[in-house]
């Protein structure tokens, strides 16, 4: 029997079962997937928002902003990559910038800190690539962007050395209530728990409404990205976004945290709740909507696009909190944009809300802090020799564009949760990230993940499940 | 009389090529722009040959596999009679370029032979 | 800190050239560094025959080709080290490398010869739509997990892009027990050699489709269906032209980048043609000392030439380190060579009729295919050369020979222009 099990392991579930393992419960996470961070918090936009999108007064501004506020803090305790650089809000025409005015008047309200409007010539000076057509720009210093799979994989690993337990290839396929109790129905077996946290994601109407008469809805809002090499390190450095218009809405042109430039997102509702799918309208759509903040936008350095889908719950609102007809049901829901920068407060509040149900007692041993995978390229050439003297491994490059080494490799290999497929190792090290997308380094890195593994290169997949590399051997059919 | 079309790989031109032939023997060629499409022609025809490359297993080297080939050019009919045989062909290192791998392959009479060295 | 006459960087046929011919050109310290673990380079997977025709005069697989000069360079005892990766390469000519023995370490050389070759064009980077699951490589990867590891990366395939590796991983598929369903191409020619065409895919029954492309990717996990559809002179989508394929693989063989991120840190000025660095005669990039040779320069479709290119180079750095390391002075200056009316790009870019030996190839290549056309070279307004060719294409390298006596003849020399001349 857990005290709470949590259903998904995206950027909430991994926030709350951190959250959680600040006390004395029994935690178990199910993941559908072979890994965290494998839904909507592997594909978005990478963004921390300063919080001045969201309707004042509404759950989403509250945590948005408290996301924001804890996100630097909490990139230090675990680990991961997050950089403070600041966002802007294009205005492209004089008409509009009453609109900017509102925008940063619901910023304030929203209590962002900082807010500025500033004027063209401000404007080229911190962006010198913007669109000859922008007038102004709202400014807000406290924007940032963030590493989503670091954040994510951070947040868990820290909940799984703190005791949390996760089981992956977990698939929830019924809720029932037992004396008093829960039981989580899974592809894997029956699990009892006397919590149930609802953070699945595009998953989690389907969840709730297994519970509840007073349904939710959501609807998977698919978004098309394309991300640039590293080479357009530079091209802007603030996270750009359209002032939403008349004219549409726009996409955002932002640097990642590791140099790349991403586009996107276009938001495309649809049924299928595993639609990742880009299609050529929506890429075309990207393209040309990209070129309107910023102008010589060097598409041709795009190294792949990718499509996410975000959680649009009708009302769009967080939806968190003990349901009144379902005790001891905990939704989380809702969890769309700004949904990554409010995780942190979002794990927070959850944590809360058990702690507020069960008294729990706080967990003496918990451990706050997590050192992530040691990136080579942060020493000093000495340094860095001295560490390839200790282990060797640190001096094999296994990924060519993003000189990712086998030491790296295998850390991610062995850590906690450690990564079991190529996606793994890609998202926590980056190798197959690059320029070729993997063409040179993967059957290397398939190379070391059985070996590390201990089992044979064809049990070796992209992505879990069914994503075999390897079919078989040479003339095996003929 | 029967004919046959192909199209010339001597250069990029490609010139699509048609054989006239009478009892297995040509009678004419005509479509090629030069001679080379000619003598391809009449060769491709009567007896078209090829080289077959492929690799095998190696056991205890310092690679997994070891690239091999038909040391001569062998019947186009026999292409996968050949795969067929070396299917489950596993070879001890060392390998140097040139050692047979299998002799007599499929009954051509030709050697399929190493064309690495795997130490 | 090291210290070598030249560096090399990368042991595949461009720099196992260059430093043999180096070697025999009278300099004696030369190092090649090699990110693999063996000397070779790609030539290690694509065992296929028909390389050496040029070289050797006889019809060699990629590893017997490598292997040949392999063993020059071991006669020639030219240092070599592997599984070595080049980290940086500083304008003062300090290059940084790393490996598990040695780990960081640093290398003053007086020339640096860039030999690193190129990578396939990804997936990403065409812009294919549809599901991102397992079951899509480049012909390259996927040639060397059959050829090198002796494993099948799929069972029913798919092949966009009709490039020689393409057409070559059609084959090997199949002879290994794969069925390839159909070879689509963008463009509505090949990129690849009509013997390849022929050998590959007519022998085996493949069709190619021309002027097709992927227009959608499905399976979650891994692909279960590849959709393709015919494009217009404009290269998009024609609507209702789809046919769908059910297949597991998706091979893509699209083109190949030339990888010089080195060269791109060392301020090498770059041809946006061929993404490669521009050269003079000498194989010199715009950093002195610094030359290029093989697919980091542009890439080729034989490797007989890669060779030839890479001895010139490795001969002309060799004389520049003998020179005391700088250049044999010359009264002449380098004269740009113009590609405009259908010819791209040149190598060289620019040619020194003083300095340039009594003959220099210049290649080239189109953008579209040309019948019955005429290869032109015209120095200043003076057409010197009228060659007539049946055809050109894109897919196959052409070249013209400039002779010194013609151009030193030649006063007022300021450009030499090549195109394509209709008939």
């Amino acid at each position: 029997m857990y005290d709470v099990v949590i259903i998904g392991a995206g950027v909430s579930g991994s926030a709350s079962a951190r959250e959680l393992s600040r006390y004395k419960l029994n935690v178990c996470v199910v993941e559908k997937e072979e890994d965290v961070c494998c839904g909507t918090s592997k594909a978005n936009s990478a963004i921390v928002h300063a919080g001045f999108d969201a309707e004042a007064g509404s759950l989403m501004a509250k945590l948005n902003v408290e996301g924001n506020q804890m996100m630097e803090g909490l990139s230090k305790e675990l680990d991961f990559h997050y950089k403070n650089n600041g966002s802007l809000v294009v205005c492209l025409h004089e008409e509009e910038k009453p609109n900017l005015q509102e925008l940063y008047d619901r910023g304030v309200k929203n209590g962002v800190k900082d807010l500025r409007i500033i004027d063209r010539e401000e404007l080229v000076k911190l962006e010198p690539n913007i669109s000859d057509e922008a007038v102004a720009a709202l400014y807000a210093p406290t924007g940032g962007i963030v590493c989503p799979f670091g954040m994510n994989i951070a947040f868990a690993e820290n909940a799984a050395t703190n005791g949390v337990e996760f089981k992956f290839d977990t698939e929830v396929t019924g809720l029932e209530k037992k004396d008093g109790n829960w039981v989580v129905k899974t592809n894997q077996g029956d699990i009892e728990t006397k919590y149930v946290v609802n953070a699945a994601g595009v998953y989690a109407d389907k969840f709730h409404n297994m519970v509840s008469d007073k349904k939710l809805h959501i609807t998977p809002r698919r978004g098309d990205y394309c991300l640039l090499d590293r080479s357009t390190e530079g091209f802007v450095t603030h996270t750009i976004f359209q002032l939403p218009s008349k004219f549409g809405k726009g996409v955002l042109v932002t640097p990642t945290v590791h140099g790349n430039t991403l586009i996107g997102p276009t938001a495309i509702d649809i049924e299928n709740k595993e639609g990742t799918n880009t299609t050529q309208q929506g890429i075309d759509e990207l393209i040309n909507k990209a070129g309107t903040t910023v102008k010589g936008l060097p598409i041709r350095q795009v190294i792949t696009s990718f499509a996410g889908l975000r959680a649009h719950e009708d009302g769009h609102e967080f939806y968190i909190g003990e349901l009144e007809e379902a005790k001891g049901f905990i939704d989380c829901a809702g969890i769309e944009s700004p949904g990554l920068t409010s995780a942190p407060a979002i794990g927070k509040m959850v944590a809360e809300i058990v702690k507020g149900l069960t008294n729990a007692e706080e967990n003496p041993n918990f451990v706050g802090t997590r050192k992530g995978i040691l990136d080579p390229k942060t020493l000093s050439n000495e340094e860095r020799a001295e560490l390839i003297k200790k282990d060797p491994a640190y001096g094999n490059i296994i990924c060519r564009c993003e000189m990712i080494t086998e030491g790296e490799i295998i850390d991610a290999i062995k850590r906690p949760l450690g990564a079991k497929s190529l996606d793994g190792v890609k998202r926590r090290t980056r190798a197959g990230m690059g320029r070729c997308q993997s063409g040179f380094c993967s059957p290397r890195t398939i190379e070391i993940l059985a070996r590390e593994r201990g089992v044979d290169p064809a049990e070796i997949t992209k992505a879990g499940g069914n994503s075999k590399i390897i079919v078989g051997i040479n003339k095996d059919r003929i | 009389m029967e004919t046959r079309e192909l199209i010339c790989i001597g250069c990029p031109m490609g010139c699509p090529l048609k054989v006239e032939m009478e009892n297995g023997e040509v009678v004419s060629v005509s479509g090629n722009t030069c001679k080379r499409g000619d003598v391809y022609a009449r060769k491709e025809v009567t007896n078209p040959t090829r080289i077959v490359t492929s690799s095998v297993i190696v056991e205890g080297g310092s690679l997994a596999a070891v690239s091999v080939k038909t040391k001569e050019d062998i019947p186009k009919g026999k292409i996968f009679d050949i795969m067929k045989e070396l299917k489950g062909v596993k070879v001890p290192a060392p390998v140097h370029i040139g050692d047979v791998i299998l002799s007599n392959v499929a009954g051509t009479g030709v050697d399929i032979i190493a064309t690495k060295n795997v130490l | 800190m090291l210290n070598y006459d030249i560096v090399i960087i990368g042991g595949g046929p461009a720099g196992l050239a260059a430093a043999v011919s180096a070697k025999r050109s009278g300099v004696e310290s030369i190092l090649v560094l090699e990110r693999d673990k063996e000397l070779g380079g790609i030539l290690n997977q694509c065992i296929h025959n028909g390389f050496g025709l040029h070289t050797f005069k006889e019809e060699l697989t990629g590893p017997e080709y490598a292997g040949r000069f392999i063993e020059q360079l071991l006669e020639e005892k030219i240092e070599y080290r592997l599984n070595t990766m080049v980290m940086d390469i500083a304008p003062n000519k300090v290059v940084t490398a790393m490996n598990r023995e040695e780990g960081m370490f640093e290398i003053q050389a007086k020339a640096i010869i860039l030999a690193m070759g190129c990578r396939e064009r990804s997936r990403g980077a065409l812009n294919i739509p549809g599901y991102r699951p397992a079951g899509i490589y480049s012909a390259g990867t996927a040639q060397r997990l059959v050829n090198m590891e002796g494993y099948m990366p799929g069972r029913e395939v798919v092949i966009l892009g009709s490039g020689d590796i393409g057409l070559i991983m059609a084959r090997r598929m199949t002879l290994e027990g794969a069925k390839v369903k159909v070879v689509a191409e963008l463009m509505p020619y090949s990129g690849g050699l009509k013997r390849n065409i022929v050998q590959c895919l007519d022998d085996y029954g493949i069709p190619l489709k021309l002027s097709h492309t992927v227009v959608d990717i499905e399976g979650k996990e891994r692909v279960e269906a590849i959709t393709i559809a015919e494009v217009g002179p404009d290269r998009r989508p024609i609507p209702g032209t789809e046919e769908r394929y059910t297949c597991d693989t998706l091979l893509l063989s699209c083109g190949l980048i030339p990888e010089n991120e080195l060269s791109r840190s060392l301020n090498v000025e770059m041809s946006p043609v061929t993404s490669g660095p521009l050269v003079n005669e000498c194989l010199e990039t715009n950093v002195e000392g610094v030359f290029a040779c093989g697919n980091v320069l542009h890439v080729h479709d034989l490797v007989d030439f890669v060779s030839e290119e890479a001895s010139a180079a490795g001969k002309h750095a060799a004389e520049y380190v003998k020179n005391g390391g700088k250049h044999a002075e010359t009264s002449a200056k380098d004269i740009p060579i113009v590609a405009t009316e259908g010819a791209r790009y040149t190598v060289p870019k620019t040619i020194n009729p003083d300095r340039m030996d009594e003959k220099h190839t210049v290649r080239f290549r189109v953008g579209d295919v040309y019948k019955n056309c005429y290869v032109s070279v015209y120095l200043n307004d003076t057409r010197i050369i009228h060659r007539k060719r049946p055809v050109v294409a894109p897919g196959e390298m052409e070249e013209v020979v400039l002779k010194k006596e013609e151009l030193a003849a030649f006063s007022g020399l300021s450009q030499i222009t090549v195109k394509i001349e209709e008939a």
